[in-house]
């Protein structure tokens, strides 16, 4: 099995796992019995009790612990010769920097989110150290390696974005459940409880804005001497009787849609909701604020039960009470999280009050819950697997074995005849901005292009930045952002129109410009060469950008906007999300194959049968997070 | 659905997974009965994951005293520990940290010597390091229960695994678009599934199916324990292959040397294999429990050499 030389490698190895929860567990497990001494684990978290039904190296008593400290002391319990050295903080801590990264022989990443996914490659790339990525989700998983300047780096491929809702479906037009929820979490709940100074949509647009809005600050705020009953049935009637009301007073959202039901709580027959095993003086299960509950007064048990319209309404108006009453101090500073249990009871009341009212089917509290914390599906089996398949690999990265690394998808259907499927790893994207080493160079005539020219044909257009900054040494030439002075706004609207040559700080041949998108963490540098001519037909943007490669369009035609120029000549394996349903979606293949296709490993048991791409007609595949919740924006 | 609901303790435990395969699924497990035998690293793997997932309980049969061959892929006992203990009993006790909601036991004695009304209570029946003889014989005792035991046999040799399934005559539930269909599928038995001539098999076979069959036929004419091999029985081996090939008219290349050396001299257990058999086995076991979910059929085969994970249908039926 293991070999001599495997077996000096993995024992010479010093090895970086980022994340100590699903996949991590397994992963340092698996490591310690392979025979790898020198392990270090980084992890943030403590331990939660949703996270011991795979997490098997936590027990009861550690929740609230380091997960990475833990993890060390199971496994050195049973294998007690070998390092571990934890941490538990943030990866993204400055200390965790190039340097410390190139200690390691091998990063191996079992993280929860594309953030520090992104994070932790760019600092492997920086530090040439080889990575190991992976990710899970229920039955389907993948593991990938990247390898610097031998297979493509984690961002070499688009990532999908998060699914986000438009505005007017989630205050006027609801049709699916998951809109109802958003509406309850990130507007209801935000405007009761979370800071007064945010703005917020709650309030559908009437005709009558100025009156309405007057109407609206009254009925948001508790009075002094107001009941709490009176005030919890008064926002009732405004946000699930009134703002219905004046929704249905613009006839034309409803000619192609049902129109809701407004719903007031005096029609609500609250007295059916039967008060079995309640207890009124019993709020808590323990002295835990987090652990106030509604439904524990009302008698109501099991998460799994779908409420009716009564029992939603009693739980909305018990869970606003307890808010006021027992949480006073965190109103004002509270944001939603799936952890705590009084908000999960509001929000899923508040969904279904409105998913009655738009005739949408109600779901239990267990579902609203997933819906609402973006709660990832997560078994032990799935995170064994990828485990080994993690440390399988990073064998062979530590014995530099690059002709057989390879990518592997765990699949919950076989896709020809195969429940795990290796695929043999991309080369680069050149056109990376992350990974790619090559230096930009761009032709153009800097006596008569303007900056407005070079921001939209080549800043936006190829490089595919969304709020880019440009520099010329240390002078800012322009810069896009919310919070930017009136002054600079006009300073920067000048420069547009500007030559570049006349530029406050000129730019000319020779001159190297700086282009940066803060959000998309991007730097490159653009070496400018003078040119006086341009052919038209052949260089119609009258500028020639290189080092740079064009992205393939497919023959749908449909590129991918969001990346720009990283919509890549790879055809990418697909990606799934989580969706509302508990269901899987498997979403169509971004970018489309071109010449190069992802080809399974050599086995003369396939020789000679035709065998195209896998990612084109066989199964989906994930790429997912575990454990967690998927960070619903990016970092801003 | 039937049955009382689970505890809040339950729900809150097995939050994530009853996201995947649903509260069902979730009580028809913590209900379930399962039975384990031979604890090496992938079977300990696979005790890991169903306690984990709330089986209602496990049983655990290995009367072999520890040693540190034995130990060198198990999590559960320190390698070097030293202990009168069975190894069943040893693993008894950190398992049952895992999961307090699942009870772990310990059955010693010899397996193949007891009788049906032994394994009928059990829902699920996992065989690993088994013999030849001993696989066939436990196999059948399962089919001749009054009601439905699956049975599983997991080998795994160098960095190679293998599983086989029998569920018998089994009937689930699958998810179609939006509504549940019911699905059909009759498994042979163990004894019947190794008798389906070679050369009518599928020509893709898996070349691991040929060279575990050989090497389990050496080890019972050679009165050997299972996996006691080594890199110097392989001209024996070879011998039988080519004896075995020629009455089964199939070409010896579909039984290569390297690989039956590989499985003769791997020994010593791979771990991230046995996580990866042990995973895949566990996974099934969930779903023959739950009854939801596609079963695999019947075989299915890991090799970290090429790290494919490929599911074999042999059966009579099937030619
Ligand atoms: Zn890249």
């Amino acid at each position: 099995m293991v070999t001599d030389e495997q077996l000096s490698a993995i024992k010479g190895a010093k090895v970086l796992m980022v994340g100590a929860g699903g996949i991590g567990c397994e992963l340092l497990k698996t490591l310690a019995l392979s025979g790898f001494q020198d392990i270090h684990i980084i992890d943030m978290d403590t331990i939660e009790v949703s996270n011991l039904n795979r997490q098997f190296l936590f027990r009861q008593s550690h929740v609230g612990q380091s997960k990475a400290k833990v993890a060390r002391d199971a496994i050195l319990k049973v294998r007690p010769n070998i390092n571990i050295t934890p941490y538990h903080a943030n990866v993204k801590d400055p200390d965790f920097n190039v340097d410390f990264f190139k200690e390691f022989s091998v990063v191996l990443n079992g993280l929860d989110n594309l953030d520090a996914r992104r994070h932790v490659n760019r600092l492997c790339l920086a530090a040439g150290v080889p990575l190991v990525e992976s990710g899970t989700t229920g039955f389907l998983g993948q593991v990938t390696v990247h390898v610097k300047g031998k297979t493509e780096c984690y961002e070499c491929q688009p990532k999908p974005a998060p699914k986000t809702y438009p505005v007017c479906t989630i205050t006027s037009t609801p049709s699916k459940f998951v809109h109802c929820i958003v509406w309850a979490k990130d507007l209801l709940f935000a405007k009761l409880f979370g800071d007064k100074n945010q703005e917020n949509d709650l309030n559908v647009r009437s005709t009558d804005s100025s009156g309405s809005s007057e109407h609206v600050e009254d009925v948001f705020e508790w009075k002094k001497d107001e009941d709490i009953e009176a005030y919890g049935k008064r926002v009732y009637d405004h946000v699930f009787g009134y703002n219905i009301e004046v929704a249905l007073s613009n006839e034309d959202s409803w000619k192609n849609r049902n129109k809701p039901r407004p719903i007031y709580i005096k029609d609500v027959a609250l007295t059916e909701v039967t008060q079995q095993n309640g207890d009124p003086d019993k709020t808590s299960v323990s002295g835990d604020p987090l652990s106030v509950s509604a439904m524990t007064i009302l008698g109501l048990k099991n998460p799994q039960d779908v409420w009716g319209l009564a029992e939603n309404s009693k739980v909305f108006l018990e869970a606003l009470k307890l808010f006021f009453l027992k949480r006073a101090k965190e109103i004002g500073n509270l944001s939603f999280d799936k952890d705590d249990q009084l908000a999960v009871e509001f929000v899923t009341a508040a969904a279904n009050i409105r998913a009655a009212s738009f005739g949408i089917p109600l779901h239990s509290l267990f579902e609203a819950k997933g819906i609402a914390g973006n709660i990832v599906h997560a078994v032990a089996t799935t995170n064994a697997i990828i485990a080994g398949l993690i440390v399988i690999e990073a064998i062979k990265v530590l014995q530099n074995n690059e002709k057989n690394y390879r990518m592997t998808y765990c699949l919950e259907h076989p896709a020809r005849k195969m429940l795990l499927m290796p695929v043999e790893p991309f080369e680069p994207n050149k056109s990376c901005y992350v990974c790619s080493e090559t230096p930009l160079w761009l032709e153009i005539n800097t006596k008569r292009s303007k900056l407005r020219d070079l921001v939209e044909k080549i800043v936006k257009a190829k490089l595919g930045m969304n709020l880019p900054l440009i520099m010329h040494g240390s002078a800012l030439l322009y810069e896009v952002g919310d919070d930017l002075e009136e002054d600079m706004v006009a300073n920067y609207t000048a420069n547009l129109e500007k030559v570049l040559a006349e530029l406050p700080s000129p730019v000319t041949g020779g001159t190297i410009l700086t282009v940066e998108d803060l959000q998309q963490e991007l730097t490159c540098n653009i070496n400018i060469k003078h040119r006086e001519e341009f052919d038209e037909e052949k260089e119609p943007d009258g500028m020639v950008l290189s080092g740079w490669t064009q992205p393939v369009v497919s023959k749908n035609g449909d590129m991918s906007k969001e990346n720009g120029a990283s919509t890549s000549n790879t055809s990418q394996a697909v990606s799934v999300e989580a969706e509302e349903d508990d269901d899987i979606e498997m979403l169509p293949a971004v970018g489309a194959p071109a010449g190069k296709k992802r080809k399974l490993s050599e086995d003369s048991n396939f020789a000679g049968s035709d065998l195209p791409s896998v990612v084109d007609d066989s199964e989906a595949i994930a790429m997912l997070d575990e454990n967690g919740e998927r960070k619903k924006k990016r970092v801003q | 659905m039937d049955g009382e609901e689970l505890t809040e303790q339950e729900t809150a435990l097995y939050d994530r997974q009853i996201r995947v395969w649903g509260v069902d699924a979730q009580r028809r497990l913590s209900k379930s009965h399962v039975l384990v035998s031979g604890l090496n690293g992938t079977a300990v793997e696979f005790c890991k994951n169903i306690i984990l997932a709330g089986v209602g309980s496990l049983t655990l049969n290995d009367d072999r005293l520890v040693s540190d061959e034995l130990l060198s892929a198990n999590f559960l006992v320190d390698q070097n520990i030293s202990s009168e203990k069975p190894l069943a009993e040893l693993c008894c006790d950190s398992l049952k940290d895992f999961n307090p909601m699942v009870r772990v036991l310990v059955q010693k004695g010899d397996l193949s010597s007891f009788g049906v009304d032994f394994f009928e209570k059990f829902d699920a029946v996992v065989v690993s390091c088994c013999s030849l003889k001993a696989k066939k014989l436990i196999n059948e005792k399962c089919r001749k229960s009054s009601k439905r035991v699956a049975f599983y046999a997991v080998d795994c040799r160098d960095s190679c695994g293998e599983i086989f399934v029998d569920l018998q005559d089994y009937i689930y539930s699958k998810k179609k678009v939006d509504e549940m269909e019911e699905c059909r599928l009759q498994y042979p038995s163990f004894e019947e599934a190794i008798a389906v001539p070679w050369k009518s098999l599928p020509r893709r076979l898996s070349k691991l199916y040929f060279a575990m069959r050989v090497i389990e036929i050496f080890e019972s004419q050679n009165g050997r324990n299972p996996g006691q091999t080594s890199a110097a029985d392989l001209p024996v081996v070879l011998n039988l292959r080519k004896e075995l090939c020629e009455t089964q008219s199939l070409s010896e290349s579909q039984v290569p040397d390297t690989l039956v050396e590989r499985l003769l001299a791997g020994t010593r257990e791979f771990p991230p294999v046995c996580a990866i058999i042990g995973g895949i086995l566990g996974q099934e076991v969930i779903k023959a429990i739950s009854g939801k979910g596609d079963p695999l059929k019947n075989f299915f085969y890991f090799d970290a050499m090429d790290g494919k994970g490929v599911i074999e249908d042999l059966s009579p039926e099937n030619k």
